[in-house]
């Protein structure tokens, strides 16, 4: 792996010092979790990485907590649900629009509760007594001011303990107020092991108490869902521009730019279309099982994803008009990307990257990457699962562990009322057994990274700092948290949670964004003026210099 | 309870909490261990609380800020959190090696009662003979307290554990309370103009307001170091800033009780009067009259003002944030003519109404509303029946700005909107002089973005 330096990096040596300074027990744990990548043979098999385990207490992580997961990831991107915090203040406070979802209201007075923050802000006699009975006037008050015609209650640490019932009081509730669908969420933040079980219980409310409510289709053809898209600086606005000018239409959208009304119908779409696999895969089975929507991944991050991705959905309904006008729309919005990437990877060929993000974003982003010219040296997520980082294929293989035991998992059962089939049989064959379509599979981030490069799950502080100090990449892809600790280095991080007031990056105008900003961080002359520790004492940088 | 609560605006009548002007305890604990030099905190509880913070605080200091946790799962939440905090000491403490690890308590094991006091004996006890790092625990429950508490606590379960019965020294023990780092900063070169020794605790103004690194730092350095901290039993004297803090037991009255070293509690040293109190102790302790440079600085705030009070003369304010903040700055903008239409906080000592009465003669209740344990949606619907001229306090009150179309001069935290929000000096004279210039600006730029002419000069 050659950096523009032309230093020779041996990865198992990154590795090695990475894990040196822990205690043995620990050493040996994390080294599960860090991988260099091979990939071999045709079906792309790759090494088995230890993924979605509890992080080692004391260990900093960037890991949020399953709450998080719920309120802030899942739920918190739909404007006419009103969010109600049922515990102390900090947690309600700190989910409070801090994730730069945008949203679009039908009108100027329509329902938008983004920019509240509800909490029923516990107090000591809450916690001794019980809250349930301030939460049930937290919701009369809510409903005294906005009458929302949906409550999601989110639980946080405390509650479960001190025996607050969310779900009875949720039922309660219900019956005070009938024109209002209030349901709970036990999504307390030690549940499982990070941010990634909120998700699963944000999925199986969703589909307990919302989906399937309407049943009145759209009046429009090649209804879309598009599953694990958080709108995060309108990346989920470029993504329906796309949809609207090919010929297809969106149907609902979990949930970046989402109303309660998307979901009521969300299983009336021909097709579901998976972004982030990780946060919504639950979403596409259940649909699939209960009311036969097939689903598929498609990334639309990076401009040659994104035609790939229309292209696929083109062929899934197989309509010549559709496939002509998806096909039409695809050249002229590649004529604009390309003018734009041959003039950016004149600067950017041969640099190199590293991301840490989410459980799909270091994967998708590496294409952005690829289009110009950049290697992407070191990556991994921050709570994805195994088969995010090795594919589905190794789904059968994972063990269940007690963490995960404890996250509810539905028994989904056909509806024979509502149940269509989409596709014949034969067609729905012909998708599966046609390799590179990928039906119902996701591939993982293993396969698609470089060969050699390091895949770390839940890179801790420490090994950032380590990663940062040998391998010295030239842009870091993190969030916030990383963000000021990366640039002490001399190196610019990109936030790619927030997108530093950026974005929108998905779909064609997206990719362009990109690669305009990643040109203009990399070119930026402030980096000249920071010295890097190695380059203050040169011979850190002989100690790490290896010729393999 | 206090006058506060008989209320006119209808406020009171919520009991949730909607928008609130408060962040939660370990928030507050955090920062004062950032402000010990190499120190780890760590948050006993699930893993969330330490991201959530983290990532806040980070977004209003723009640097790196390590916060370890205990990371809970089920299971501790069911057998007690001992391993995990025994295990999480043991890798911060071979991770980092700090001097100090001080560990806050969440929401989380509060509410299962792990007794956290008798996991450190024990860890201790286990270790004895071994170097460990300096460790101490403080409670901070959020459903007991805001950030301040947490903030107050956690200084004084720091003077609890550390400090000895030193020998005694000439050094002035200084609580600064809950500043920029800009202003602190600006206290230690009052402190040093003055030839007074300070030992300040916190003292973030490095480690959270750092430069770029040229070494390898595990730990953002600078802070209070902690051979200072245990030299603080011995000091001459306490000075702590907070007119609310000056009700309770606090780190400066635990060491008057302790070592018998005297405290006095000051209002934060915000606006003129309460720099002027500030520069005539530190003349009683120093037996050295305020230096010159300190003379021209007051002497050019007069000046400043008398030039420009009349922009800003009778117009009014809505003032938001920490109680002793708001007293603070309260207290500067009525020096200048400004009304403190609305002084609202989150908090909820009991003391706010009393200390902004005593500053605020000659206005009525009618004139300057008082009002704490409030959160945002209060503070928007009293703002909106005084419609003020501006709105003071932190980014929070961007979305009231907004809605009624009326400036915000940023101050204090958290700042995420805008940069150097961390380096914004609200004390002194100096920061007197900042902070008039750029009330007296917005209001001029108000006028003159709302005027149909646009005129250039003034
Ligand atoms: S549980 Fe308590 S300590 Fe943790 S974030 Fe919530 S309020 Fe803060
Ligand atoms: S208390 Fe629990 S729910 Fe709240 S932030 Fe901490 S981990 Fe998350």
């Amino acid at each position: 792996m050659g950096n523009k330096n032309n230093k020779v990096f041996d990865p198992e040596f990154v590795k090695q010092e990475m894990i040196k300074k822990y205690p043995a027990k620990v050493a040996r744990k994390r080294a599960k979790g860090i991988v260099v990548n091979k990939i071999e043979g045709e079906d792309k098999v790759v090494p088995e990485i230890q993924a979605n385990v509890r992080t080692i207490p004391g260990i900093i992580t960037q890991r949020g907590c399953c709450y998080a997961g719920c309120k802030g990831v899942v739920l918190g991107p739909t404007r006419d649900i009103l969010n109600l915090t049922h515990g102390p203040i900090g947690c309600g406070f700190y989910s409070w629009l801090t994730r730069r979802n945008q949203t679009k209201p039908e009108t100027e007075t329509s329902e938008n509760y983004m920019p509240y923050c509800f909490s029923t802000d516990m107090q000591d006699e809450d916690i001794v007594f019980g809250g349930e009975k301030k939460l049930k006037q937290a919701i009369r008050e809510a409903m005294e001011i906005f009458k929302p015609k949906a409550i999601g209650i989110f639980s946080t640490c405390p509650v479960g303990l001190i025996g607050d019932d969310v779900h009875a009081v949720a039922r309660d509730m219900r019956e005070e107020f009938p024109g209002t669908n209030i349901f709970g969420f036990s999504c307390e933040g030690y549940k499982g092991v990070t941010q990634s079980a909120g998700h699963h219980i944000a999925n199986n409310e969703l589909y307990k108490h919302i989906i399937g409510e309407n049943d009145t289709p759209l009046d429009a053809k090649f209804k879309v869902n598009m599953l694990g898209e958080y709108n995060i600086g309108g990346d989920a606005f470029e993504i329906e521009r796309m949809f609207n000018e090919s010929g297809l239409t969106l149907n609902s959208s979990f949930s970046g730019n989402s109303s309660y009304d998307q979901f009521a119908r969300a299983h009336t779409a021909d097709l579901d279309v998976v972004m982030c696999h990780r946060s919504i895969n639950y979403m596409a089975e259940m649909l699939e099982a209960k009311f036969g929507i097939p689903w598929f991944k498609v990334n639309f991050i990076g401009a040659k994803d994104s035609a790939k991705s229309m292209r696929k959905i083109a062929k899934y309904f197989d309509d010549k008009e559709l496939t002509a006008k998806i096909e039409a729309f695809i050249e002229k919005e590649m004529a604009e990307v390309e003018k734009v990437r041959l003039d950016v990877i004149k600067r950017t060929e041969g640099k190199t990257a590293a991301l840490f993000v989410g459980g799909s974003r270091a994967h998708h982003y590496q294409e952005l990457f690829k289009e110009l010219g950049m290697k992407t040296i070191s990556s991994g997520y921050e709570f994805g699962h195994r088969d995010d980082y090795e594919g589905r294929k190794v789904l059968d293989t994972i063990k269940v562990d007690a963490d995960s035991r404890n996250i509810e998992e539905l028994t989904i059962e056909k509806d024979e009322a509502r149940y269509k089939a989409r596709k014949s049989e034969a067609e729905l064959d012909a998708l599966k057994s046609d390799k590179d379509f990928e039906m119902n599979d996701y591939v993982g981030l293993m396969p698609d990274s470089e060969e050699g490069s390091l895949i770390i799950d839940d890179i801790s502080h420490y090994e950032t700092e380590k990663l940062l100090e040998i391998c010295k990449p030239d842009i870091f892809c993190a969030g916030i948290k990383e963000k000021y600790v990366v640039q002490k280095w001399g190196v610019p991080l990109k936030q790619l949670h927030s997108y530093d007031y950026g974005g929108p990056y998905a779909g064609f105008k997206g990719a362009i964004n990109f690669y305009k900003e990643i040109d203009r961080m990399l070119s930026s002359k402030v980096w000249a003026d920071i010295k890097a520790p190695w380059e203050q004492s040169p011979e850190l940088v002989a100690k790490y210099a290896f010729n393999n | 309870m206090n006058k506060v609560m008989d209320n006119k605006n209808n406020t009171d009548k919520y009991i949730v909490t909607r928008n609130a002007c408060k962040l939660c305890s370990p928030l507050g604990a955090s920062i004062v261990l950032r402000g010990i030099e190499n120190s780890m905190p760590i948050l006993h509880g699930s893993q969330g609380c330490a991201t959530y913070i983290r990532r806040y605080l980070i977004s209003h200091f723009n640097e790196p800020i390590d916060i370890a946790s205990s990371n809970f799962t089920e299971s501790e939440v069911v057998f007690g959190g001992s391993s995990n905090l025994n295990q999480s000491l043991d890798n911060v403490t071979k991770q980092y090696e700090p001097d100090i690890i001080g560990v806050a308590t969440t929401c989380l094991s509060e509410t299962i009662g792990d007794d956290v006091p008798r996991f450190l004996r024990e860890y201790k006890k286990e270790r004895e003979g071994r170097k460990i790092p300096e460790i101490f625990t403080v409670s901070t429950p959020s459903y007991k307290g805001s950030h301040m508490e947490g903030f107050h606590q956690t200084l004084k379960a720091v003077v609890d554990a550390i400090p000895g019965d030193e020998i005694k020294t000439d050094s002035v023990n200084l609580f600064p309370g809950f500043i920029s780092t800009a202003d602190l900063r600006h206290l230690k070169e009052i402190f040093e103009d003055f030839g007074v020794n300070p030992i300040m605790l916190p003292d973030y103004s490095e480690t959270l307001d750092g430069t770029s690194w040229e070494t390898y730092n595990k730990i953002s350095p600078g802070g209070t170091p902690v051979s200072e901290i245990k030299k603080m039993g011995g000091a001459r004297e306490s000075i702590e800033f907070g007119k609310t803090l000056s009700e309770v037991e606090s780190a400066g009255k635990n060491l008057e009780k302790k070592f018998g070293v005297k405290c006095s509690s000051l209002g934060l040293p915000i606006g003129i009067r309460e720099t002027d109190t500030l520069m005539d102790l530190m003349e009683k302790l120093s037996g050295k009259s305020m230096p010159e440079k300190y003379v021209k600085e007051r002497e050019r705030l007069i000046d400043a003002m008398s030039d420009g009070h009349k922009y800003v003369m009778g117009i009014k304010a809505v003032v938001y944030g920490e109680e002793d903040f708001v007293a603070g700055i309260a207290s500067m903008l009525l020096e200048i003519g400004v009304v403190p239409s609305l002084c609202a906080s989150g908090g909820k000592s009991g003391f706010l109404e009393e200390k902004i009465r005593s500053m605020a003669e000659g206005y009525t209740d009618e004139e300057i509303i008082v009002k704490d344990g409030v959160d945002f949606m209060d503070i928007s619907e009293i703002a909106k029946e005084i419609n003020p001229d501006m709105i003071v306090g932190n980014s929070k009150g961007y979305t009231l700005s907004r809605t009624i179309n009326k400036p915000l001069v940023r101050v204090g935290f958290p700042i995420h909107d805008r940069i150097g929000g961390q380096r914004i000096l609200h004390i002194g004279y100096r920061g007197a002089q900042q902070l008039f210039d750029m009330v007296t600006n917005t209001v001029i730029q108000y006028r003159q973005d709302s005027s149909p002419v646009g005129y250039t000069y003034m």
